[in-house]
This record gives structure tokens, C-alpha cells and sequence, in this order.
């Protein structure tokens, strides 16, 4: 019976020893039966596709005479020849972003799970409630409160921050809309609960009696929280920091709403050569696995360097 | 401790940073004190960036733009609240999208919840490689799910075929790795000293699954649930490369950016926000009455 209990706990539980032969024998293959929906739905919707992407991305034809496989490795060079702009844009925003959803993203996190007291959970409501409508209607909603005749675009130019974002080419004059400063800061908004959560996550379970732990040795706040609550929070920054990059490179949508046509990201050219073209599609296919590969190649040596491996 | 800092900006206003002596008497250093107004100042600004696209949306869906656009601030109306539909489809796509949304979350909370059970419960073999699987749809790019899935349809059923289905097929597949992260939560926080506690009461294994696991995980279930319906429902880039001719509401508002934006996207977009926050709203309340009955 005690057998039989322990098997239903935890991940870590010992492997089933004594106790009747019939339901040990169906208990062992239950787990596959239970998988078996799921995981046939994510190979063949998932992992098939993948398979399918690359073999298209060396294809040549139409879309009306069909495509054959014909090994034309050159789709990648012309995919990149045309698109590599569009490419570099696109980390370089999801960059921005993910720094720029850390700084913001930190501060509340840690504000939350150390001094949200009894209001926590309200409070990590509020971060998530936004998200519960449409984020297209509120990424339109980025137009309203950036024009030019709002009051942010007015205070920015009164403190004259358009003059400097414009001289590196953030902004467009006096204008904050299509311009790259819109694109990253209508990603920043989006992502930034990304971010936070995984980031507050972690930030909860670190003890706050460690901060006084901290002040007793004589550690400055600075220096407490940068040698035990940054470290401590490490896993969920890892992870904030990968939820927020990865779908960033390859959103195109506020490059879209709130971009011109010199903010035109890789999303754009592959949504562009797939449904626009009808020559595109080696060239769009080509340019999805290139985007896979650069993506996972980047995520892998970050989380090496972060050296957190029980991510998954 | 809380108490501490919850009164700490509650005191602010007083003294800024000259009254260092006066702040160093306190337990807490003055560097302390600037810094949990910072703090302070900090969340509540990230709140305001958080908040104010809403905060928009509900103040435009009561305008009466001139033009084509609702992007500026004209007029008072009520216009829009009492026709939302009277523009386009636009009820029609929030239908389709309402209806695909129902679909792909049942299928992604029962496909989701089993394999879910069969992680945190089983030991089996290819745990990790199973793990890895169930893990990487969360961490790809949608953009990539979308166009893969592109080529998968056209390869096998033809262009022709997109619509209602294909775009439900590739929902299931984003969600359904969120539904069985949400329910392993919930099962990995269960105490298992109760499963245990029914069986030592003579409970069969059904019974303990049926009376004891299964209502202890059901909040899981639902958080899942809602959460796979909210993804679907809200999804724009992977339904735009299996759309076909289909139109769901994400589709529409997209395409409205480039022809006109009407009034009515705010109000069902405000609709949206505010069942949804009536609905989180009943879950405390619900919750609170729980734990304090208990």
C-alpha cells in the first residue's frame, strides 16, 4: 500500500517495488497511454513541420506549376542578400526590448514580492489583467497616446529627448510614432509581463529575513541585494530574460502598427514572401529556418554562459 | 516586516534626503529610505506604462472620431456601446474567434491535463527528451509555429483546404504546452500525504482519483483552461498563416490598421477587458470566502 503511495508523489519518487502484479503492469503503461495524444499532436503539428520548413527552403518552382525539391541551397543565400537588414532589425529590437523589459521589469517584480505585503496578489493581477483583452487593440492604442498631439510627444520635445533620440536615429523629428522608438517601446509593452513573471517567481521564494541576514554582516543595500537577492533571483531572470527575446525576434506586429518603412522586420518579409508573393515560398521558408537557427544558436549560448540548466 | 514597510511610504513627503540624521536613527539607513520610494515610484510608473493602453481603449471606445480612424479624441458618444456590431462583421469575427477559441481549449486542456498527469505522476523512460517536446512550443518563435505549419498544409492538403481547422489544429499545438505546465504546477504543489490518507481509509484508486486528486487539481485545470481560451482567442501571427480565408477577430483588427479603425474595436476590446476582470475578480472573492470558511 505505502508502495503504491509513494509512486503517486513527487517527480523524485522510488521506482514501484512490491504490490500487486496487475495494476503495476497497467500502471507502467498508463503513462504512455496518458502522453500518447499529446505528444503525437506536437510531432506531427510541431516537429513535422519543422522537417517540412527546411525541405521547402530548398525547393525552387511556383505556385502554380507546384515546387520540387531540388536542393537550391541558394534560397538561403538570396533570402540573406535580400533580407539581412530586416534580419539585423530584428535582433537588434528584440535586444532593446529585452533590456529595456528588465529595467522596468525588475524594479516591479521586486517591488511586488518584497513590498507588496498583503496586496501581492492584486498587484500581479494588475500585471496580467492588461493581457486580457486584445494586445492588437492595445498596441493601437500606442497611436493614441503617442501623436503627435499628446502629452507625451509635447513633453518629451519640451525636454528636448526627441532632439537626441532623433540624432541616433530612434525618433523622426519631432514625431515619436513610426519610428524605431515606437517599434521597441510597443514591444517592451507587450513582453513586459513576460518578464515580470518569471522574475517575481523566483524574487517570492527568496526569505526576506536574508536582506536583514545582509544588513546585519554590515552589507550596504546595494551590495546585498547584488550579492545575495540578484543571485538568488538568477533563474527567474534567465527565464524572464528568454520569454521575452525569443517571441521578440519574431514579432513583426508592432513593427507593423507602430513602424514606417524603415523599421520593416524579418516577420514582415517572411509574412510578405509566404502570403503576398507567390514565387516566395522557398525564399520565406528559407528565411524561417535561418531565423530558428540564429535564435536557438543565440538562447544556447546565453543559457550556457548563464549556466542554468534546470530551465526546462 | 510587513507592517514595517508598508508604512515606510506612508511617511514620505516629510523629509527628503536632508533629514539623513533624523532617518539613520530609525532601524533602517537613509540609503534604505530613498531607495524603497524609488522603488516605489519606479512600480508605480511601470503600472502606469502597464495600465494606460487600456486606460485608452476604454476612454476611445466612448468617442466619436472624425474620419476613418479612432485614434484621436473628438466627441463624447455612446455611439459605439449601443451598435457594436453595426460595423463590417465585426460580430461575426468575434464569433469565429470566440468559437475557435472554445474549441482549441477543450482540446488543449484534455490533450494538456493527461500528459500533465503523466509527467508529475509516471517515471518513465525519455522523461527529458518528453520534457524537451512539451517545453519547446513555449520557447519558439510564433512566427516560426506559423510558417512551419504553412508549409506542412501546403505540402500535404493544398492552400485550399485552410480554414476553420487548421487554424483550431495549430492553436491546440501553442496552447497545449502551457496547459500542461499550468496543471504540473498545481499537481507538483499538491500535498501527496492526502492521496495518501485515502488510500489508508480503504479508498480504491479511483475513488482516491475521483474524490481527492481530481477535485484538488480541478483550479489548475481551469487556471489552464482559461489561460489556453485567452491565447486562442487573442492569438494574431500563427492563425495568420493557417487562416486561409477565415477572418477571426485578431485578422480583422490587424487588417483594420491599413482600410479604417472603428470605434467598435475599442468597445469589444473593452468588453473583453472587462469580463475578463469581472471574472478575476470572482476568483478572489471565491478564494477569500474559501480559505476564510475554512
Amino acid at each position: 500500500m505505502s508502495a503504491q503511495a509513494a509512486n503517486l508523489g513527487a517527480p523524485p519518487a522510488p521506482p514501484p517495488a512490491a504490490g500487486p502484479e496487475a495494476p503495476r503492469r497497467r500502471r507502467n503503461r498508463l503513462p504512455y497511454l496518458l502522453l500518447a495524444p499529446a505528444l503525437l499532436w506536437l510531432i506531427v503539428f510541431f516537429v513535422v513541420p519543422i522537417f517540412t520548413s527546411v525541405s521547402a527552403s530548398v525547393q525552387e518552382g511556383s505556385l502554380d506549376n507546384g515546387y520540387t525539391l531540388t536542393w537550391r541551397w541558394a534560397n538561403f543565400s538570396d533570402g540573406w542578400a535580400q533580407y539581412h537588414m530586416q534580419f539585423g532589425r530584428s535582433f537588434l529590437y528584440a535586444f532593446l526590448c529585452t533590456i529595456f523589459c528588465l529595467l522596468l521589469g525588475y524594479p516591479l517584480a521586486y517591488f511586488i514580492a518584497f513590498k507588496g505585503g498583503r496586496w501581492k496578489t492584486l498587484l500581479m493581477a494588475l500585471v496580467i489583467v492588461p493581457s486580457f483583452t486584445s494586445f492588437l487593440i492595445r498596441t493601437i492604442a500606442w497611436k493614441t497616446i503617442l501623436s503627435d498631439n499628446g502629452i507625451v510627444v509635447h513633453v518629451l520635445n519640451d525636454l528636448h529627448i526627441t532632439d537626441l533620440t532623433s540624432a541616433i536615429g530612434f525618433t523622426v523629428g519631432d514625431h515619436v510614432l513610426a519610428s524605431p522608438a515606437a517599434v521597441v517601446c510597443g514591444m517592451v509593452y507587450n513582453f513586459l509581463p513576460f518578464t515580470v513573471l518569471p522574475l517575481y517567481t523566483s524574487l517570492e521564494k527568496i526569505d526576506p529575513r536574508l536582506h536583514e541576514a545582509g544588513t546585519d554582516l554590515y552589507c550596504s543595500p546595494w551590495s546585498t541585494w547584488r550579492r545575495v537577492t540578484l543571485p538568488l533571483s538568477m533563474p527567474g531572470l534567465v527565464g524572464g530574460t528568454l520569454l521575452t527575446f525569443i517571441p521578440a525576434v519574431g514579432d513583426y506586429v508592432n513593427a507593423q502598427l507602430l513602424g514606417n518603412p524603415n523599421t520593416v522586420v524579418i516577420g514582415q518579409s517572411i509574412e510578405h514572401e509566404f502570403l503576398q508573393d507567390s514565387t516566395g515560398y522557398p525564399i520565406a521558408s528559407a528565411l524561417s529556418v535561418l531565423l530558428m537557427a540564429v535564435t536557438l544558436i543565440i538562447v544556447l549560448l546565453y543559457v550556457r554562459k548563464a549556466g542554468t540548466e534546470d530551465l526546462l | 516586516m510587513a507592517a514595517l514597510t508598508s508604512t515606510a511610504p506612508a511617511r514620505s513627503g516629510s523629509s527628503a534626503g536632508t533629514g539623513a540624521g533624523k532617518a539613520a536613527a530609525r532601524r533602517r539607513g537613509p540609503i534604505e529610505w530613498v531607495r524603497a520610494h524609488v522603488l516605489a515610484t519606479t512600480a508605480v510608473l511601470v503600472f502606469v506604462f502597464l495600465l494606460a493602453p487600456n486606460a485608452v481603449m476604454l476612454v476611445m471606445s466612448f468617442n466619436a472620431p472624425i474620419g476613418k480612424y479612432n485614434y484621436i479624441w473628438h466627441q463624447f458618444s455612446t455611439d459605439a456601446w449601443r451598435h457594436p456590431c453595426q460595423v463590417g462583421d465585426i460580430c461575426q469575427h468575434m464569433g469565429l474567434s470566440l468559437e475557435i477559441g472554445v474549441v482549441a481549449m477543450i482540446g488543449s486542456t484534455v490533450l494538456g491535463t493527461m500528459a500533465a498527469f503523466a509527467m508529475s505522476r509516471h517515471r518513465f523512460r525519455a522523461r527529458t527528451g518528453v520534457n524537451l517536446l512539451l517545453f519547446l512550443p513555449m520557447a519558439a518563435p510564433e512566427i516560426i509555429m506559423g510558417a512551419t505549419l504553412l508549409t506542412l498544409f501546403y505540402s500535404t492538403i493544398g492552400s485550399g483546404s485552410l480554414g476553420f481547422w487548421t487554424i483550431t489544429v495549430g492553436h491546440v499545438m501553442f496552447c497545449l504546452s502551457y496547459v500542461v505546465v499550468t496543471v504540473k504546477s498545481r499537481l507538483a504543489g499538491m500535498d501527496p500525504m492526502l492521496e495518501k490518507a485515502a488510500q489508508d481509509l480503504y479508498a480504491t484508486p479511483r475513488q482516491t482519483f475521483m474524490k481527492v486528486t481530481l477535485p484538488l487539481v480541478a483550479p489548475g485545470i481551469a487556471a489552464a483552461a482559461l489561460l489556453a481560451f485567452a491565447l486562442s482567442i487573442d492569438d494574431y501571427i500563427v492563425t495568420a498563416y493557417t487562416k486561409g480565408n477565415e477572418v477571426t477577430f485578431p485578422v480583422y483588427v490587424y487588417g483594420a490598421v491599413q482600410r479604417s479603425v472603428p470605434t467598435q474595436i475599442d468597445v469589444i476590446g473593452s468588453m473583453m477587458l472587462l469580463v475578463s476582470m469581472a471574472g478575476i475578480a470572482g476568483m478572489l472573492v471565491v478564494g477569500r470566502l474559501r480559505t476564510r470558511r475554512r
